[in-house]
């Protein structure tokens, strides 16, 4: 079944970065970025500030911003209920997310929609979302969209592991293939679904990405813990999407250092080990770029710091306008029902 | 009462009568995400995986339509499955299955076909979950024949209500507040506590407003009838449990001795249960009205994520006080 697909073979640490310099930098930053705003999540959930319960993104950074990485402003993406990450890579403002995390009418969806849903049509977020598989027609009619406009734009589903079993997957990447839409399906393979190992539900043991064959287009797997290798994974097949040759399958290889929602604390006295976690955690994919980056005279270990701290810094400023910010007026609970 | 009773949970009333039924009868089993080894998001089929092991109580992958069609099969070929929606919300991917199919298949079959297979999901806003994950959408099952539809309120008619649903030949679907799984009852000691299907209960007998309410909604409804006393104002609650099929006869019965009727309920006001119980007021008890018949229900928009927005969309004891009071107004 493997020979099916192409497995991108792992990059070594110590191999020279061949993007430049400024473009390396701009990933760290997003990585980080997401890093600290999840952070800065669960602190606010701790204390009592923010409402519901979201889902961090925590270890998974390289896989949405090597992806979002390859894609041009007005390219779409549907994302998921663990979103922040997909949203922060694709452009999205940090202090409008977590003005939206508070339940604030400053928030991308004036509140109404919380961590779950935020989108901005602006930059082709689609929106998160709170169904499992929910993106998956719609990010392929975002695909058919631009066949038809004949733009050549591309449409990039994020889904997980769990989601690959929706059976909206497989009539959305039946469409998508057979009318050579350019639709990326991005999964995202962490390795559990809420509580529940993936492979205790799913057929295929190993790479879900086998599943393509079965829709005749090209599946490739990559370490999502390596952000120029999903960057330049994904800048393949973009090209080739623009090029009108069809859909493809991506399978990042990641894995979230947390449980699966705030509240869910310690997986690891569950259903996971703490081997396994330790494990992951050794391929960091943000302390792998930045030694990168330092070992290959990119940056000195100074500018890696000050780049950590102005993130830091923008993150708490963030914090800080989501608190300050009012709540939505009474009359916003009737608004945009319609248009 | 001579039968002793006990202290549970709503949700220990769903493991009791799940566990329960399972030991009486070797052909229930129960599926559905995350409900076996992680004993369910909500916790409340904690330990069933334990005792009866991984071919009974089954963890499914992220496939509603999926699991609702292999629900139905088993169902139509000798076993009883329980099966779990997590959210009610996610209903609307098993719809197919249960609409078309399961609530069909006995009548399009000439009486052939049995489908005893259990839906148990949840309704219920006020967790700041947002709009995909605290509708309560139960109306859209009461709508269809051929499904039976259950909605209890306390753990004693949850338990009860639960078991009598995995004993029917018919498919039954159980909606659970999610806001409700640790709110504690009495229940009746013993393996055999049943409450029948299609029985309503008076929670709270009065003479002066009925107040029929669902759900979450029945609390709401005992604890402003505890505040309306105090003014003079005698209120009778009436719980229907069983929205399909109806018990009218307790709802009519009620409404006739008060003569003003309130309906409250969580599913969206427009097109939903509230509408239907007060046609079958105004049509079956009109002349014994003293005032129109009020409705409270979910404001008719998607539930919005704010903690600011989120408690004005869902009926509040104040709303229902004050629209008792309006009654009076009325014919004053
Ligand atoms: C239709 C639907 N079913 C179930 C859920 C509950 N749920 C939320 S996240 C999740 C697990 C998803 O797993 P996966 O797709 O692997 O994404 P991950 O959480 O690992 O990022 C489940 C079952 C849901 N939100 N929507
Ligand atoms: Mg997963």
């Amino acid at each position: 079944m493997s020979d099916d697909i192409e497995i991108v073979q792992p990059s070594s640490d110590d191999s020279e970065l061949t993007h430049p310099r400024e473009f390396c930098a701009e990933m760290y930053r997003k990585m980080v970025t997401i890093r600290r705003f999840e952070e800065a999540v669960l602190e606010i959930y701790q204390q009592g500030l923010m409402p519901g319960l979201a889902h961090p993104y925590i270890g998974q950074e390289a896989s949405a911003v090597g992806v979002c990485t390859a894609l041009r402003d007005d390219d779409y993406i549907t994302s998921t209920h663990r979103g922040h990450g997909h949203l922060i890579a694709k452009g999205g403002q940090v202090d409008r997310m977590m003005a939206e995390m508070m339940g604030k009418e400053a928030g991308y969806n004036r509140g109404k929609g919380g961590t779950m849903h935020i989108a901005d049509m602006s930059l082709g977020i689609l929106g998160a979302n709170g169904i499992v598989g929910g993106g998956m027609g719609m990010a392929t009619g975002a695909g058919l969209s631009a066949q038809m406009r004949e733009t050549d734009q591309v449409a990039v589903c994020f889904f997980g592991d769990g989601a690959a079993n929706q059976g909206s997957f497989l009539e959305a990447a039946n469409m998508a293939s057979i009318w050579s839409l350019p639709v990326i399906f991005l999964c995202e393979n962490n390795l559990y679904g809420e509580y529940t190992s993936h492979r205790d539900v799913t057929a295929i043991k190993e790479h879900i990405a086998e599943r393509a064959a079965g829709y005749n287009m090209p599946a490739i797997v990559v370490d999502g813990m390596d952000v120029v290798a999903v960057y330049e994974t994904t800048s393949r097949m973009v090209e080739n999407a623009r090029a009108g040759n069809g859909p493809c399958f991506i399978e990042t290889k990641t894995y979230r250092y947390r449980g699966h929602h705030v509240g869910d604390g310690n997986p690891e006295k569950t259903y996971r080990t703490q081997e396994e976690t330790d494990l992951w955690k050794t391929r960091d994919p943000i302390t792998r770029l930045a030694r990168r980056m330092v070992k290959g005279g990119m940056a000195t270990e100074e500018e890696v710091s000050e780049i950590d701290q102005s993130i830091q810094s923008a993150v708490e400023h963030a914090v800080e306008f989501a608190k300050q910010a009012p709540f939505p007026e009474k009359g916003e609970v009737t608004e945009h029902v319609y248009v | 009462m001579s039968t002793s009773e006990r202290e549970i949970t709503f949700g220990e009333a769903v493991r009791e009568a799940i566990s329960e039924e399972m030991r009486r009868d070797e052909t229930v089993f129960f599926m559905g995400e995350d409900v076996a080894v992680a004993g369910g998001v909500f916790k409340v089929t904690a330990g069933l995986y334990e005792e009866f092991g991984s071919k009974r109580i089954r963890d499914t992958p992220i496939s509603e339509a999926g699991i609702m069609g292999v629900g139905v099969g088993a169902a139509l070929t000798g076993m009883r499955p329980v099966v779990e929606i997590m959210f009610g919300d996610f209903m609307t991917i098993a719809m197919d299955q249960v609409v078309n199919q399961a609530a069909k298949l006995c009548y399009m079959t000439g009486g052939q076909a049995r489908v005893p297979l259990t839906i148990r999901t949840t309704i219920g806003a006020g967790r700041s979950s947002a709009a995909q994950h605290s509708q309560s959408l139960h109306a859209w099952m009461a709508h269809i024949p051929g499904v039976k539809v259950l909605i209890p309120s306390t753990p004693a008619d949850l338990k009860g209500m639960l078991k009598s649903a995995i004993r029917d030949d018919n498919p039954v679907i159980i909606y659970e507040d999610k806001m409700m799984y640790s709110l504690k009852g009495m229940v009746p000691e013993g393996d055999d506590h049943l409450v029948p299907i299609g029985k309503a209960d008076i929670k709270r007998e009065g003479t002066d407003v009925t107040i029929v309410a669902t759900s979450s909604m029945v609390q709401l409804a005992l604890s402003a009838a505890d505040t309306l006393e105090q003014e003079g104002i005698s209120v009778e609650v009436v719980d229907p449990r069983t929205l399909s099929p109806l018990d009218t006869d307790t709802i009519l019965q009620s409404v006739r001795k008060t003569s003003r009727a309130i309906v409250i309920d969580e599913g969206y006001r427009s097109y939903g249960v509230t509408g239907e119980i007060a046609s079958l007021i105004a049509d079956e008890a009109f002349d014994y009205l003293d005032a129109p018949v009020k409705r409270l229900g979910a404001m008719d928009v998607p539930v919005p994520f704010s903690p600011s927005l989120e408690p004005s969309t869902i009926p509040n004891e104040a709303a229902i006080i004050s629209a008792v009071h309006s009654m009076y107004r009325d014919v004053a």
